[in-house]
């Protein structure tokens, strides 16, 4: 319906031809995922005003390592995390004698799974798409963590964490129902203010290409299934963690234009998976070594994702 | 009183010491408001997601960045 509508509008100003395919795709991309957006992420942060990383770490606390890595990782789907607070919720999973390779589970999952990362998924590309990266992030992010822990790391921690004895506190309070919407729509608004110019950006320049550049482009000038599409697209993403909003819509276009979906999927793991402002917030308190092991498992597991893919479809 | 707000210096972290600094004034009271960056001391109030806020040696709330409202409740109901 809003396809015909935003086409109607555009027909009325006199737009035709390229131009007008373009402007018509910028209306109704940008439009649709703004509508996405603020309703998936009002979504996402309703249901999670019923977790919190404290509960989440009473919960793993005295876990065995695999089952631990799993729920670790299933819960940084459904907890509210900021980057920002990498450090200490690292120091506060380590005070549980919560093992550092479950704590990266939970590190690796929560970003890659964000709301507004969920949210771009599920309006650009569907419900299947989502579920393959979420599934796929959480293969990541299992495997990954349990792989650190295994590798005896706890040495480049490099600040003493004196370990709570007894009973974890959690914070129990229980909001009514309005106060859950109210901090929902906060959170909501929050993050859509930040983002919404991002994304008309991205839109932009991707109706650009959806209405100029030929569906070839790609395939001639950027590799298509030459092998180092992947490990190229996992370079790209690393630096691009606070414009995740504004890089999807392009990637949606480039895929139309002959980027395979493996490669569209390492790219868009690496933009939220390898974030360089929180390797830069954990180096506080990690050795560098750490962090580059940190980055080197998951981009090589974000490239494996690729490489399956790009083979397989 | 003395107000403490822990962060490492993320955006809400500035916003809370922002919001406690005029919630101070609101209420016309003496207070100390403090910004606590110390991980160690940070780690010793328990807290898990940062910003918290502090009220003479208690954590009352932790991972929100409270407005001045919220804040003018709590230093009332000291």
């Amino acid at each position: 319906m809003w396809h015909e509508l935003s086409g109607s509008v555009i027909a009325s100003l006199g737009l035709e031809g390229r131009l007008g395919d373009a402007a018509h795709f910028f209306l109704y991309d940008t439009v649709k995922i703004w509508a996405l957006l603020l309703f998936i992420i009002f979504a996402v942060s309703f249901l999670r005003t019923w977790m919190n990383v404290e509960k989440v770490r009473a919960y793993l606390a005295g876990k065995r390592e695999l089952s631990a890595n799993i729920l670790a990782a299933l819960f940084g789907i459904i907890t509210p995390f900021c980057t920002c607070s990498a450090i200490p919720l690292f120091l506060g999973f380590l005070q549980a004698r919560i093992p550092v390779g479950v704590t990266f589970s939970f590190l690796i999952s929560a970003p890659l799974n964000n709301e507004i990362a969920i949210a771009m998924l599920f309006g650009l590309f569907g419900f299947k798409i989502t579920a393959i990266y979420i599934g796929f992030g959480l293969f990541v992010a299992i495997v990954g963590g349990y792989i650190i822990g295994r590798l005896g790391v706890k040495k480049y921690v490099l600040i003493q964490v004196p370990v709570i004895e007894g009973a974890l506190h959690v914070n129990d309070e229980r909001p009514t129902f309005q106060e859950r919407i109210r901090e929902a729509w906060a959170n909501t608004r929050d993050i859509f203010m930040k983002i919404y110019l991002w994304v008309m950006l991205g839109v932009g320049v991707g109706a650009f290409f959806h209405g100029y550049i030929p569906a070839e482009f790609i395939t001639e000038y950027a590799g298509g299934d030459a092998w180092y599409a992947v490990p190229v697209a996992v370079l790209m993403g690393i630096p691009m963690y606070a414009s995740a909003a504004g890089v999807m819509p392009l990637v949606e276009v480039l895929t139309q234009k002959g980027m395979l979906l493996g490669s569209a999927l390492s790219f868009m793991m690496a933009v939220t998976a390898l974030s360089l402002p929180e390797a830069i917030i954990l180096k506080q308190i990690l050795h560098v070594r750490l962090i580059a092991l940190f980055f080197a498992i998951i981009g090589a597991g974000i490239m494996g994702i690729g490489f399956i893919f790009n083979a397989i479809l | 009183m003395k107000i403490e707000i822990l962060g490492t210096g993320c955006a809400k972290c500035k916003a809370l010491e922002e919001a406690a600094k005029q919630a101070v004034a609101q209420c016309g009271i003496f207070a100390q408001v403090e910004k606590v960056s110390d991980l160690q001391k940070i780690m010793g109030y328990g807290v898990m997601s940062t910003p918290g806020l502090v009220i003479d040696g208690v954590l009352i709330c932790s991972g929100k960045a409270l407005n001045v409202n919220e804040i003018v409740a709590l230093i009332k109901a000291q």
